[in-house]
């Protein structure tokens, strides 16, 4: 069945976790519609979007040819700034990625129940910033081709990785995180592909999603274990919210560069990237929900909260600048001193520092005011800001940081070349082009979770809870 | 095949290249443009060099691609078809496979002979080291011998007699000129232009060749050094003689404008001698007192006890004021307002009291006038034939050397030139713009011009020979005390190049002697007895025993002494470049990318400017200038270089250049522009801003100790006087306490445990040792836009310091290389263990199973780590001949791989080997890395820290001794020696001390 753009009814927007007067099928029908939609039928913007997003795709890989025949020294590394965009790029990758696992398993495990519209595309986003982030660490090696030798794998030379080492933490961390948002993603998607089985009426479609969805039988014991499989893969990927990002703060954490070493790095780290996520979950939420139609199921509540997520992570974040400072002045090492002194009134990149400030710091206070949380314009601008705030945050860390570290002779400024861009950019056409082939191809929103909420308005009265909410927050539950 | 063959030319060719010339096709060899397309269809990185327009470093990777080279004859000699050749059946004495051997020879600097062991692999020599029985040298090298093996490489060297542009063979040149001296009459006409001529057998064939032609004349001119110190002895004492110091018996001594450490005739025997005097290791120990005055820093100055910058023309004030309050006679000066009177009194006070162990040593740049009064002053306090001895000069010379060349030109110019023969000058560069040397030299009608390379000069003359490097031909030269050498080849000419000697000889009608002949029978004449045995030991010693000048004893005679009357004005200094001399060695790129002694620029040169100055004038670092003296005039970039005295400009020679190869071409600015005709080595000049911007390329951008470098006490100063009140514990040197912990316990290092110490009082900052480890280690050069990005390659690099006033500022030299840290932060973080300690402390870096995430250089404190961003290093199959200069003992490192400092684990091997051989520990001094051996001043030590009575085990006792950073608890086993400086007590609250 096919939504069409004419018979959509008014809308008014909802601060409920789902619209009102939604039924299973309405839900099907919704979500379903893009994804059955006859290829020729799909709506020009997808086209328009895809053409860009292989465009960049394209600079991206035309970098990577370049940087695989030619050597790093295609971008502005040096010494002492041996780690620059690609780094930079892959922290601020990897924190996007953050919020679906959030959404997905914890907010899952605390039975929010208003994260099942969004957990799905959050998801998908969580695997798609991992696959952009998980590049850069390996394109950036001197010999990419050798990345392997991080593995612990038998081989004839008897090596083991180094297991010291923090980037070898890094690896597993990585990996484990890719190999269980995949898997929690895939085992979320069975029933609904199961009903996109039932739906399908192009014969191989139906076969493609048929295969995908392993034979769901939707008996009432296959839901049994299906749920139980779901909670256990929650309670896996949990603590990976914490570990993933803590590792890889460890990166700098572990080491003794003045402005590295300090042991907030992980939690304000994770804060950081949990934060960065949710900037991102809304930059993709907003239009997304406007150009499916799905305002009744990706409501002003998600907005609202995902933008009260943001605003508290936020200030954890700041609350770490602050320390990162006052620790600076209180260690009484010069080295940290100069550190700090640097990256806040340093002749060369000072700027960075307050841009960071205005975008991390100022551009969020909005937050506090409902009008502007109810506002989807206003939030898309403000995450916006964020990621550029955040993508700021770590080329302060990382690559200001090295600018100037202990001996003064080996200081020495980095400047970003041309295909420090082209890779950075590039990554985002890799990003969009996933994303534009998930959105087409799959059902962006959970529907089974969905449909778990229609049953239980419709028969056990939410509205009891929605009505305390609205008595706290002062928001009216139905516009 | 195209038709356009000419066969002719052809066979021409390969008769010009000297062993078997390697090729693929006729076309190939006429070279004709359809083999040039046909080549970059084929190998389009290849074929890149003919299109002209790249950077220096793909040069360097890409010159293979002039396929059609001579056969590289030392390395593999061809054999001829037909013939057999018989491995060996009995192994030659000395030659085992894998291990080098040494041979004595020497090489020139500023005209004098440095006496050198060379590394040879298999008929290959790939290191220079110095040798330790030479006069000149005792060891140590400087710069430009250490880098000469790759200049002896150079696949743009010359490599055919060139004429009217096209190739021509020896046998036609040789022709052409018994055909052009047969026209002179007596040798009318017949010119010679040489260097300073320090080889005896030479200055032999120069004086029987104007005894054949007797009216030939033969002029001296070389650019890299100054004549006015021999003129300033002959102003003093009536002949030239050559000034030889003795500063063990020192007590004060005064520079005055003289860098004898680094670019005076026995440089390399007075740094040694200057440090020993100097070494500061325990609290009794007297250093003596130094003070400099010089117009633009120098490494010497840099480690006085009072360094005061002083432009050119007030120096000459200076001495006619110290002279006139000494009691001798000088024209009436007032004291140049740079120096303070304390200080004056002070060093009044000083020389006084230290009487005949005072000594002056008078800068070479400075007029001979100046210098002939300095050894006045020398005289007067009894200095004179104690602390300095005066020598019959080594070289032979017919007339002072710029006027000489000036009187050349004037007959060039005149058409009284017929035959004009230049051995190894580049004049029509090096020669300054307003003398027109080129212009006249195109009036010649027949000139031939023997160069390394294909030069300005050799662009104009009429014929052009290439010449021999010194590592390949046999020669003899006479150092700076007159002591001879007999110069061996190392490699049979490797370009086809003609010696001077062969040169000469064919001017001289000889049939085709030899290098070799002629050198021998020139010294067959002057032994007495055996022979053979007088042969065998001076080339196998590179010294000829009793061949030293005679010491003069000579009294000063009564000279005038007309001083400039001081000005307000700005002057220009000229100096030959602290790296690529006068442009002669501008296509080494080792020398190239060499950062210079304060500035640390690579790749350039520029008009070094004061802090003062700067202001004056409104200009910043890579302000475009005109510089203009009278009616020449040049642009250069602005450099502010603290301690550069007020109202000077310095500007170094050897760039600019238009015909020096794709190195040393188009870089930089030709200063020899400015100069005027007669060569003097200032002048007035004013400086206008052009408002246009260059771009400079500094290694070392920080040098401030002021602020925050001062609070990080990387560097550890203190003076003589604090140190004898703490003789055990002296504050400057542990001035944050520091206690080491560990919750592990230590790694016991029970076999041998490999440590340096490197003694800031005596390092110079000299850099020979960086040339060192480059050509040890196989160091790759980046090229300009590289340095500027920061990425050069050296392992080793001297960190410069400034601490106090801008303008008149103390320096500091601090080599910096891996510090082997016991608790190496580079160890952890490589997640593949591509670094790792070994149990002698080594932090050793294992190429092949590095990924290059670079977190080992980001957790360096020292950041001594380098890495291949791009292929740095020459690949196999685009490999040039210069890569026959590789150590083939070290690792070439590929693309992506970090590298550093191995404290030369390839001569601990070879030690090892020795010392296992003979069942026995390796021996103090056994292991003497390049770096070690290249200092002139021995300011690095090198040794097991587990054999106590070690060289650097009794240094690391020292109170003196810090680690860098200790407080990191990395454990370095490098260490430094703090500098100790003797102020004169009176000035000491006016200077800084500890830092």
């Amino acid at each position: 069945m096919t939504v069409r753009k004419g018979s959509r009814p008014p809308f008014r927007e909802t601060n409920r976790v789902i619209g009102r007067g939604q039924s299973y099928g309405t839900v099907d029908d919704v979500v379903d519609a893009p994804v059955l939609t006859e290829p020729r039928a799909t709506p020009a913007w997808w086209f328009v979007g895809m053409l860009l997003a292989l465009a960049f795709l394209g600079m991206y890989l035309g970098t990577i040819v370049y940087l695989i025949t030619t050597g790093i020294g295609i971008f502005g590394n040096n010494i002492p700034v041996a780690w620059g965009f690609p780094i930079i790029n892959f922290v601020w990758w990897i924190g996007i990625g953050h919020a679906g696992t959030l959404i997905s398993a914890a907010l899952l495990l605390f039975r929010q129940p208003w994260r099942t519209s969004i957990n799905r595309f959050a998801e998908a986003m969580t695997i798609f910033a991992v696959v952009c982030a998980g590049l850069y660490p390996i394109l950036h090696l001197g010999r990419p081709w050798v990345f392997y030798w991080l593995l612990p794998y038998p081989n004839t030379m008897g090596l083991w990785p180094q297991f010291r080492s923090p980037l070898d933490w890094d690896l597993f961390a990585i990996s484990t995180y890719a190999s269980v948002s995949i898997l929690f993603w895939y085992v979320g998607l069975i029933p609904d592909l199961a009903t996109l089985r039932d739906r399908a009426r192009n014969k191989g479609l139906k076969l493609l999603y048929a295969v995908l969805c392993l034979g769901w039988n939707n008996s009432t014991k296959a839901w049994q274990r299906y749920m139980r499989a779901y909670l256990l893969l929650a309670a896996i990927s949990f603590p990976l919210v914490l570990s993933v990002h803590s590792t890889i703060a460890m990166d700098f954490a572990f080491s003794q560069v003045p402005g590295w070493n300090n042991t907030i790095m992980p939690p304000y780290f994770v804060a950081g990237a949990v934060f960065a996520g949710f900037a991102m979950v809304l930059i993709l939420a907003i239009p997304l929900r406007k150009a499916f139609g799905l305002e009744k199921l990706i409501t002003m509540r998600h907005l609202d909260n995902s933008a009260k997520l943001m605003l508290a992570t936020g200030l954890i974040v700041v609350y770490g600048y602050v320390i990162e400072l006052f620790i600076a002045w209180y260690s009484g090492a010069e080295f940290e001193r100069f550190m700090a002194y640097n990256r806040v009134f340093g002749a060369d990149h000072w700027w960075a520092f307050w841009l960071l400030i205005l975008c991390n710091f100022v551009a969020i206070q909005p937050l506090w005011l409902l009008r502007v949380r109810q506002s989807p314009i206003a939030l898309f601008i403000i995450s916006v800001i964020v990621s550029i705030g955040m993508w700021l945050e770590r080329f302060v860390i990382i690559s200001i940081t090295l600018t100037k570290d202990f001996l003064l002779s080996s200081w020495h400024d980095y400047q970003a070349t041309v295909f420090d861009w082209s890779l950075y950019l590039g990554s985002f056409g890799l990003f969009a082009t996933l994303f534009f082939l998930f959105i087409r191809v799959l059902p962006s929103i959970a529907t089974t979770e969905m449909k778990e909420l229609v049953h239980h308005d419709a028969h056990h009265g939410s509205d009891y809870f929605e009505k305390i909410r609205a008595k706290e927050t002062g928001l009216e539950v139905d516009g | 095949m195209s038709d356009s063959l000419n066969i002719a030319d052809i066979r021409k060719r390969l008769n010009a290249q000297n062993g078997k010339a390697y090729w693929r096709s006729l076309d190939e060899l006429a070279d004709t443009e359809e083999f040039r397309s046909f080549l970059e269809q084929e190998f389009p990185r290849q074929a890149a060099p003919l299109e002209g327009s790249f950077q220096r470093r793909d040069f360097l990777k890409l010159l293979g691609a002039s396929l059609a080279l001579a056969g590289l004859t030392a390395c593999a000699r061809p054999v001829p078809a037909g013939e057999k050749i018989v491995p060996y059946v009995r192994q030659p004495e000395q030659i085992i496979p894998g291990r080098p051997l040494f041979f004595a020879s020497a090489m020139n600097h500023g005209g004098y002979g440095e006496g050198v062991l060379v590394e040879s692999h298999q008929g290959r020599p790939t290191k220079v080291e110095g040798n330790p029985d030479h006069p000149a040298s005792l060891g140590a090298t400087g710069v430009a011998a250490q880098a000469s093996v790759l200049t002896l490489y150079d696949p743009e060297r010359s490599q055919a007699v060139i004429s009217d542009g096209s190739d021509r063979t020896w046998e036609e040149f040789s022709e052409a000129l018994s055909s052009a001296l047969a026209e002179t009459d007596n040798g009318s006409g017949l010119r010679l232009l040489t260097e300073n001529v320090t080889s005896p057998t030479l200055a032999r064939q120069i004086e029987r060749l104007l005894e054949q032609y007797p009216e030939a004349v033969w002029h001296q001119y070389d650019a890299s050094r100054s004549d006015q110190l021999l003129e300033g002895t002959r102003l003093a004492f009536g002949e030239p003689l050559m000034p030889a110091f003795d500063f063990a018996n020192t007590g004060v001594v005064v520079s005055l404008d003289a860098d004898f450490t680094n670019d005076y005739p026995g440089r390399l025997r007075y740094a040694r001698a200057f440090a020993d005097r100097r070494r500061v290791h325990e609290a009794d120990s007297d250093p003596g007192r130094f003070y400099a005055f010089e117009s633009s820093p120098t490494p010497t100055g840099s480690i006085s006890d009072h360094r005061i910058p002083l432009g050119p023309g007030q120096i000459g004030d200076l001495i006619a004021v110290l002279a006139a309050r000494l009691g001798v006679e000088a024209p009436e000066r007032e004291l140049p307002s740079a120096v303070s009177e304390p200080l004056f009194e002070a060093l009044l006070e000083d020389l006084q009291g230290a009487g005949d162990r005072a000594l002056l040593v008078p800068g070479q740049y400075l007029p001979a006038q100046v210098q002939a009064l300095v050894h006045a002053i020398n005289d007067t306090l009894g200095a004179g034939g104690n602390t300095v001895r005066f020598l019959q000069p080594a070289g032979t010379a017919p007339t002072p050397g710029g006027q000489s060349l000036a009187q050349l030109t004037e007959a060039m110019n005149a058409g009284n030139v017929s035959v004009l023969a230049m051995l190894g000058v580049n004049p029509v560069y090096s020669a300054p713009v307003a003398l027109g040397f080129g212009e006249a030299l195109a009036r010649v009608p027949f000139s031939v011009h023997l160069g390394i390379y294909a030069d300005e000069t050799a662009e104009i003359a009429t014929w052009h020979v290439p010449e021999a490097h010194f590592l390949e031909t046999w020669s003899d030269t006479r150092a700076f005390d007159g002591t001879a050498t007999i110069t061996q080849p190392l490699i049979s000419t490797f370009y086809g190049g003609r010696s001077h000697h062969e040169l000469l000889a064919a001017l001289a009608g000889d049939a085709e002697p030899t290098s070799y002949e002629l050198v021998r029978s020139y010294w067959s004449d002057q032994v007495e007895g055996a022979f053979e045995e007088f042969w065998r030991q001076a080339v196998y010693g590179g010294v000829i025993a009793g061949s030293a000048s005679p010491v003069a004893t000579p009294t000063v005679q009564a000279f005038e002494v007309e001083l400039p009357e001081p000005s307000q004005e700005l002057t220009v200094s000229f100096r030959p470049d602290p790296t690529i001399g006068d442009g002669r060695w501008a296509n080494n790129g080792w020398l190239q990318e060499l950062p210079k002694p304060f500035t640390k620029l690579t790749w350039d040169n520029a008009a070094l400017v004061s802090p003062a100055t700067a202001e004056e004038l409104g200009v910043n670092n890579g302000d475009v200038v005109t510089l203009t003296a009278d009616d020449r005039s040049v642009e250069a970039p602005i450099w502010v270089l603290p301690g550069q005295a007020r109202g000077t400009v310095t500007v170094h020679l050897g760039y600019g250049r238009g015909r020096a190869g794709r190195i040393g071409s188009g870089i930089g600015f030709d200063a020899n522009a400015l100069r005027p005709a007669d060569g003097a080595w200032t002048a007035p000049v004013s400086v206008e801003k052009t408002g246009g911007r260059y771009k400079l390329v500094s290694t070392q951008p920080h040098h401030n100790l002021n602020g925050t470098g001062e609070e990080r006490h990387i560097i550890r100063a203190g003076t003589v006087a604090e140190f004898r009140d703490e003789p055990e514990h002296p504050h400057f040197v542990h001035p944050v306490a520091h206690h080491e912990s560990n919750l592990y316990p230590d790694y016991v290092y029970d076999s041998y445990a490999w440590g340096m110490v490197i003694d800031m009082n005596v390092c110079t900052g000299c850099n020979a040792c960086v040339v060192a480890c480059q050509s040890e280690n196989n160091v790759p050069i980046v090229g300009k836009d590289q340095v500027a990005v920061g990425r050069e390659m050296h392992w080793l690099r001297i960190d410069n310091y400034h601490a106090g006033d801008i303008d008149d500022p103390e320096y500091f030299h601090q080599p910096m290389l891996c510090q082997h840290c016991e608790q190496a932060p580079c160890e952890p973080v490589c997640p593949v263990g591509a670094t790792v300690h070994d149990n002698e402390g080594l932090n050793t870096m294992v190429y092949n199973r590095c990924v290059g995430t670079r977190y080992c250089s980001n957790n360096c404190p020292y950041k001594v780590r380098r890495y291949n961003f791009l292929q740095y290093a020459e690949l196999s199959n685009t490999a040039t001949e210069l890569s026959l200069a590789s150590n083939p003992d070290v690792t070439v490192r590929s693309r992506g791989v970090m590298e550093k400092c191995s404290f030369c684990v390839q001569r601990i091997a070879k030690a090892r080997i020795d010392a296992e051989t003979e069942d026995r520990r390796i021996a103090d001094g056994e292991v003497v890395t390049a770096c070690q051996a290249a200092c002139p001043t021995r300011a690095i030590v090198f040794g097991d820290l587990n054999d106590s009575s070690a060289a650097v085990s009794r240094l690391k006792l020292s109170p003196l001794n810090y680690q860098l950073l200790a407080e990191l608890n990395t454990k370095p086993r490098n260490t430094y020696l703090a500098r100790v400086k003797n102020p004169h007590p009176q000035l000491v609250s006016e200077e800084a001390g500890a830092h």
